[in-house]
């Protein structure tokens, strides 16, 4: 028998009966379109996390002050309160090996008005070196440069939320005047919007000066945070270790009044947080697709009940129990092949629905896509290979006086 | 031409052992038309299964076309079946979703013919058989008994077979479409093809020109029918 007369015979044998192969592949095609669905929202969650986490900045090491409660990425909460660390010290940090820049800042939430209107938000004074550190980048007009520093110049560079709080919806902000602590402020520029998400939206932020902001909200030489790039990723470790150790040189103590946070650590955190997300949602998955395989099964092994006197013809006019197994076993295949193929359009529909409407990122893998094929057409071969065993098996005497 | 020669079949069904056939010899030579007739019970249903190599004989020899296929193994005995047997079933064995030619073709479809030379032969037996051509694209559930029949001929014919054997092939079938279907295999036997016919009935087994009796699985008869029933065919089928 020629191969391509053996899948035409396949063929035949899944449309000859249009609704049990139709229920059959059903089994298959919600278990597959589920997988893909599920790990469609685990990654794309997962992928959410991530961006939100390097826009932060990349190589990036924190450095608070306060002493860190525990090892890892917990910080001490109130960190931010305690006065350790100063615009020396970030001056320093700038000599040690593998860093790229660094800058630092101190904020503070304060109530600003323009005419008209006022918001309550954060005020960021800090130093040129935020906008490559914590990756922000400008819309329209200039960051603060270090003149502004050296002047204490009154200019403010502001968020978009600010923006649309402030002047209302893409209305022209250079140029206008704020008012801060009863301090007026030039708008000298405009920064993009990072889509800011979680505990501190980058977009709702007024950065000045940080001369600026000690002499005039703050009162005091104290810095909040100071960011540190590093080179690259491979040399983190080694920039944290030299921060720990200048750092407690220059403050002379012992143990740490400060904190460094690594983001890499961040990452790894969210990393294998959104893992287990995902692997639970996938094994949800797996589930229904192993319900759908045993459907497979019992749907062929109905099936070769239903075709014994078929199976017995075929026997009896030279069919070889060897083609009568890859008869059933490639019906299976192509029921669960198709099946498959069908439930990844309708997993990627689905998904494409679940990130429109349910405003959730998500991320359809191509390695999901290769898996849900692999695995349907593996159900196929496992759950299809027993009732085509038993069909070859069948002694045509008895198969063709099967009623 | 085929030859058995002390054919023996036995069942053991727990300790107990049923002799189903009981030294059985007999020859047929190219071009007859033989009846095995017999009452149920008496082993012809086993005999058949031996004559059509779906069964192997417990002792004794089957010799068909000069190779002894008694101890073949079961895709040996399904490559003799698929070159060297026709068979006719008393309940036809159509596939019923599948059109009149397609069922014909299966046998060729296993036995690797190509696709032209398949629909050609396919039609050819089609015709020898009586169908007529405007039911070759039928679904074969839409035709009567007495087609279905013809084309299951059909199917038997088309692999060119040394022996088409039938087993009670009027069973079903009322008398009237019964004689037209005996007609067809006196007209094959006419071209000269070799038909072994098993049958429970006088009547169906007096269209042969052999009539072997089996009685518990011994042969009690076998002589010549010097005087064939003759069936009148008409060109077209009633039924």
């Amino acid at each position: 028998m020629h191969f391509i007369d053996q899948v035409e015979e396949m063929v035949l044998g899944v449309t000859a009966n249009k609704v049990r192969s139709g229920l059959t592949m059903l089994g298959i095609v919600i278990g597959i379109a589920s997988v893909i669905a599920m790990l469609s929202v685990g990654q794309g969650t997962k992928k959410q996390i991530e961006d939100s986490i390097s826009s932060i900045g990349s190589n990036l090491l924190l450095v608070m002050p306060g002493a860190q409660r525990s090892a890892g990425t917990v910080v001490r909460s109130a960190g931010g309160s305690a006065k350790t660390l100063t615009m020396s010290d970030a001056e320093a940090l700038k000599s040690i090996p593998g860093v790229k820049a660094v800058e630092a800042d101190s904020s503070s939430r304060v109530q600003v008005t323009t005419k008209g209107s006022n918001t309550n938000t954060q005020v960021i004074g800090t130093t040129p070196a935020y906008t490559s550190v914590r990756n922000v980048s400008m819309d329209t007009g200039t960051f603060i440069t270090q003149a502004h520093i050296t002047s204490r110049a009154k200019v403010a560079v502001i968020g978009p939320t600010v923006r649309d709080d402030l002047f209302g919806e893409n209305a022209t902000a250079i140029g206008q005047r704020i008012r801060i602590s009863g301090m007026e402020y030039t708008v000298i520029g405009l920064t993009k919007t990072k889509g800011g998400s979680g505990f501190s939206n980058a977009d709702d932020a007024i950065y000045i000066p940080l001369s600026t902001m000690s002499a005039y909200i703050s009162g005091s030489e104290y810095v909040s945070t100071i960011g540190v790039q590093a080179e690259s990723q491979e040399v983190m470790t080694t920039v944290q270790e030299s921060i720990n150790a200048l750092l407690l040189q220059r403050h002379k103590v012992t143990t740490a009044d400060f904190s460094v946070m690594n983001q890499s650590d961040l990452v790894s955190t969210a990393s294998s947080v959104t893992g287990t997300l995902t692997l639970l949602l996938a094994s949800i998955a797996g589930i229904s697709l192993l319900v759908g395989g045993i459907g497979i099964m019992n749907m062929m092994l109905t099936t070769v009940t239903e075709r014994t006197r078929e199976i017995g013809l075929r026997k009896a006019i030279g069919a070889r129990s060897r083609e009568i197994i890859v008869q059933f076993l490639g019906e299976a295949m192509i029921e669960t092949m198709v099946g498959g193929a069908i439930g990844i359009a309708l997993g990627y529909g689905i998904s494409k629905l679940i990130s429109t409407f349910a405003s959730m990122e998500t991320v359809v893998p191509m390695w999901a896509v290769g898996l849900a094929f692999g695995v349907s057409t593996g159900i196929g071969l496992v759950f299809g290979y027993y009732p085509a065993r038993r069909a070859s098996r069948l002694n045509p005497i008895n198969a063709l006086r099967y009623e | 031409m085929i030859e058995l020669s002390h054919i023996c079949k036995s069942y053991v069904n727990g300790a107990e052992e049923t002799k189903v056939l009981r030294d059985v010899s007999f020859k047929v030579e190219n071009g007859e038309f033989v009846a095995i007739m017999g009452p149920s019970g008496s082993g012809k249903s086993t005999l058949m299964h031996i004559i059509g190599a779906l069964d192997t004989p417990t002792t004794g020899t089957y010799t068909l076309d000069d190779r002894d296929i008694s101890t073949c193994s079961e895709d040996e005995l399904a490559s003799i079946r698929k070159t060297r047997i026709g068979f006719v079933f008393q309940s036809f064995h159509l596939l019923s979703r599948s059109t009149v030619l397609r069922n014909v073709m299966l046998p060729l479809i296993y036995a690797g013919v190509t696709d032209g030379e398949r629909e050609r032969r396919a039609r050819t037996c089609l015709e020898s058989a009586g169908v007529p051509k405007n039911l070759h694209t039928h679904l074969s559930n839409q035709l009567s008994g007495g087609q279905m029949q013809r084309v299951a001929i059909a199917r038997a014919l088309v692999n060119d077979p040394t022996l088409i054997l039938a087993d009670e092939p009027t069973g079903n079938l009322d008398s009237k479409t019964g004689d037209h279907v005996l007609g067809t295999f006196q007209d094959l036997h006419a071209q000269g093809r070799t038909i072994v016919l098993i049958t429970h009935e006088p009547y169906v087994a007096e269209h042969a020109e052999r009539i072997i009796v089996v009685r518990d699985g011994q042969i009690v008869q076998d002589q010549k029918n010097p005087h064939p029933r003759k069936v009148s065919v008409a060109t077209e089928e009633s039924s």
